[in-house]
């Protein structure tokens, strides 16, 4: 799905991505996990189009698209789940997602859209019920349903979320990550950023490990549970007292 | 069969990507905990951000034999020790033992690639195989025990030794799989004779051997003799032990486990690469180790590559046996000449017997080499001349291979040690 060689980016001066090889299969669930700034939010940025690439290559269907801009990327497939959600706050939550319908316009199949919109509406009914509400009043979980399921409105090849989890009550987290598993079991191939490296190392099926714009760890999400590395350093050092819960 | 068919069948591009990926963090991971390669490659300036392809592995820097020994026992370890959940030590077949670690997922890992290779070498959950390796802190017997576990099958861990009780655990247990090393088989087969059991009566359908180098010529005396598929397999304590390479069952070169491990061919002296297809020095970078990693390792193991795919389908290139190893190559008259090539050669003439040695010595300055030859007992009840005649074959052929003269003395069968680990097959009295 997508192959990243030898990535380097930075803002400046400051190199922020050293040099990044990873790669996502389709219908994957590919979590990156580390600590702040270590470069998570930038390689989602930089794949989108939206930080320029220094060096190395992103090959997102067989083209290199490290120098292609944002929404070119987004019209071969790639959507971005932004950090924070970036809703648009007085826009109604069926306007916030007909926007990410745009890039059926452009392809000329409007005629998909209303098809789509069920289909959001299937996987998030809470979203069919707020529809004329304005996505400002809706709560932190809401939102990120709304968030990602504007992406999914593009029906992308590839959802890259930006700590999904971030903020939210457990309860909601559990709901988001049982969202995600289930757009993996409709087909769909997803690299997910998370602070919460428990819960996205559960679901994922691979994971990455971001050190200082560096890859330290990759390895299947079981492997990587059992790293004492990965645990000490993000996943609490309760792990072993929490298995036995 | 496969073990793992979405591994061992992956296309060489998606392989690529998933090797460099693994060489980067393997890399990091090595310059963030072991102090050792961090000083190794500062001292040559070397970035390690600006190793960026498979090709680039080639300007850092060899860690050899040496290196594990100076660092004994833990200083190489990529982990703190708490992390470790097993430790193993080179089998010493030369010079003193080094040192080695296995996170919780190394074991994880080994166990997952030694199942490759008994899988490959016909093994199935409904096997039940004898392990005849010794278990200890050699890595043999436990590399392959836990792989025959992970596949399901019923493991005996008999260790190595005690001949008798292994054939008569091998009748009452009715073992389908050997695993040990191929002299041992040979003895084996020999007691078998000797006990006169009926090797149909046995229940032997396949033989993994390993841990020392042996010829096409012994495989098929031992697959004669015990009447099984006999593969061969390979692997090193430094890197993880069995489970690096295996032969498939067309037995023809061993498929490599290269999503794991990134093989280069040297040349010993020069240490340049040298191209695919040519005998030299293997190498080896572990790609997923995670207490012991090493940077190209010098295995002072002698090998070639073979590109050609296999016809078993797996896309992992292959390793020729083991032809010998550069420390076990005896320099005589000037002329590189490795015990395994008179292996070869003695298998080819009738008459003889599968156990020989190598005796070097030096008369003033000169070298003498005399191979000693078990002969069937039935020439020895012969006139001289058909011994003297055998003896003029041997020579010529042993001289036409090697291309010095050397020496044949034909002895009594089973007059020459029989071991039940490595054999010994060189005796250097040459004082230097």
């Amino acid at each position: 799905m997508i192959k990243i060689k030898n990535l380097e980016t930075g803002y400046g001066k400051l190199k922020v991505l050293r040099r990044i090889s990873m790669h996502v299969n389709p219908g994957e669930i590919v979590t990156i996990i580390g600590a702040n700034g270590a470069g998570k939010t930038t390689l989602l940025n930089t794949i989108s189009g939206i930080v320029r690439t220094r060096a190395g290559e992103i090959i997102f269907d067989r083209q290199n698209i490290a120098k292609f801009p944002p929404e070119k990327i987004v019209l071969m497939g790639c959507s971005l789940v932004p950090e924070g959600r970036q809703v648009f706050p007085t826009m109604t939550v069926k306007e916030n997602l007909l926007l990410g319908a745009h890039v059926l316009y452009l392809k000329k199949r409007k005629g998909l859209i209303k098809e789509e919109l069920e289909r959001i509406y299937t996987i998030f009914p809470i979203l069919e019920d707020r529809r004329h509400q304005m996505a400002g009043t809706l709560s932190g979980g809401e939102q990120q349903m709304l968030a990602i399921g504007r992406a999914l409105m593009s029906k992308p090849k590839l959802i890259m979320m930006d700590e999904p989890s971030m903020g939210l009550a457990p309860l909601i987290v559990k709901e988001i990550f049982n969202i995600i598993r289930k757009l993996r079991e409709d087909g769909n191939t997803v690299l997910l950023v998370e602070q919460n490296a428990k819960a996205a190392l559960k679901i994922a099926d691979r994971g990455y490990v971001f050190e200082t714009g560096r890859i330290v760890l990759e390895g299947t999400s079981d492997d990587m549970l059992t790293n004492k590395d990965v645990q000490r350093a993000y996943l609490g050092r309760d792990l072993d007292a929490e298995a036995k819960l | 069969m496969y073990w793992e068919p979405d591994k061992e069948c992956m296309s060489r591009d998606e392989l690529e990507q998933l090797q460099i990926e693994r060489l980067e963090s393997t890399l990091n991971r090595v310059y963030m905990n072991v102090p050792f390669y961090r000083k190794k490659f500062d001292e040559i300036k070397i970035d390690i951000d600006e190793i960026r392809s498979l090709d680039d592995l080639r300007r850092l820097p060899f860690t050899t034999k040496n290196d594990l020994r100076e660092n004994y026992p833990y200083r190489l370890f990529a982990v703190p020790l708490r992390e470790v959940v097993r430790i193993h030590a080179s089998s010493g077949t030369t010079g003193m033992s080094t040192v080695v670690g296995y996170t919780k997922n190394d074991i994880k890992t080994w166990s997952n690639l030694a199942a490759r290779v008994l899988t490959a070498g016909g093994v199935t959950k409904d096997d039940v195989v004898q392990i005849a390796f010794a278990y200890g802190l050699f890595t043999g017997g436990f590399g392959l025990h836990y792989g025959a576990e992970r596949i399901g099958a019923s493991v005996i861990p008999i260790s190595s030794g005690n001949t008798q009780k292994q054939i008569k655990i091998m009748q009452d247990f009715k073992t389908t799989a050997l695993v040990c090393t191929p002299s041992y088989a040979l003895l084996i087969a020999d007691t078998l004779r000797e006990m006169g059991v009926n090797v149909n009566s046995l229940s032997l359908k396949y033989g993994l051997f390993g841990a020392e180098p042996w010829s096409e010529g012994m495989r098929n005396e031992i697959q004669e003799k015990l009447k099984i598929i006999a593969t061969d397999n390979y692997g090193l304590s430094e890197v993880m032990g069995p489970g690096v390479a295996g032969e498939c069952i067309e037995r023809n070169g061993l498929h490599i486990n290269e999503d794991h491990f990134l093989v280069e061919v040297i040349n010993p002296e020069t240490l340049e690469p040298v191209p695919v297809g040519e005998t030299g020095e293997l190498v080896i970078t572990t790609l997923t180790k995670e207490a012991f990693p090493v940077i190209r390792f010098r295995t002072r193991d002698l090998t070639r590559l073979i590109s050609e795919p296999c016809r078993c389908g797996r896309k992992f290139i292959r390793m020729m046996r083991v032809m010998g190893r550069t420390d076990d190559m005896l320099i005589i008259k000037g002329v590189n000449v490795f015990p395994s090539q008179i292996e070869a050669v003695l298998f080819d003439i009738e008459g003889t017997e599968p156990h020989y040695q190598i005796i070097v010595d030096r008369k003033g300055h000169l070298d003498e080499v005399t191979v000693l030859v078990e002969v069937s007992e039935t020439i020895f009840f012969d006139e001289m001349k058909k011994q003297n005649e055998l003896i003029e074959t041997i020579k010529q052929m042993l001289a036409t291979e090697l291309g010095i003269s050397v020496e044949v003395k034909l002895v009594e069968k089973k007059t020459i040690e029989r071991t039940e680990g490595k054999a010994k097959r060189v005796i250097d009295r040459r004082k230097f």
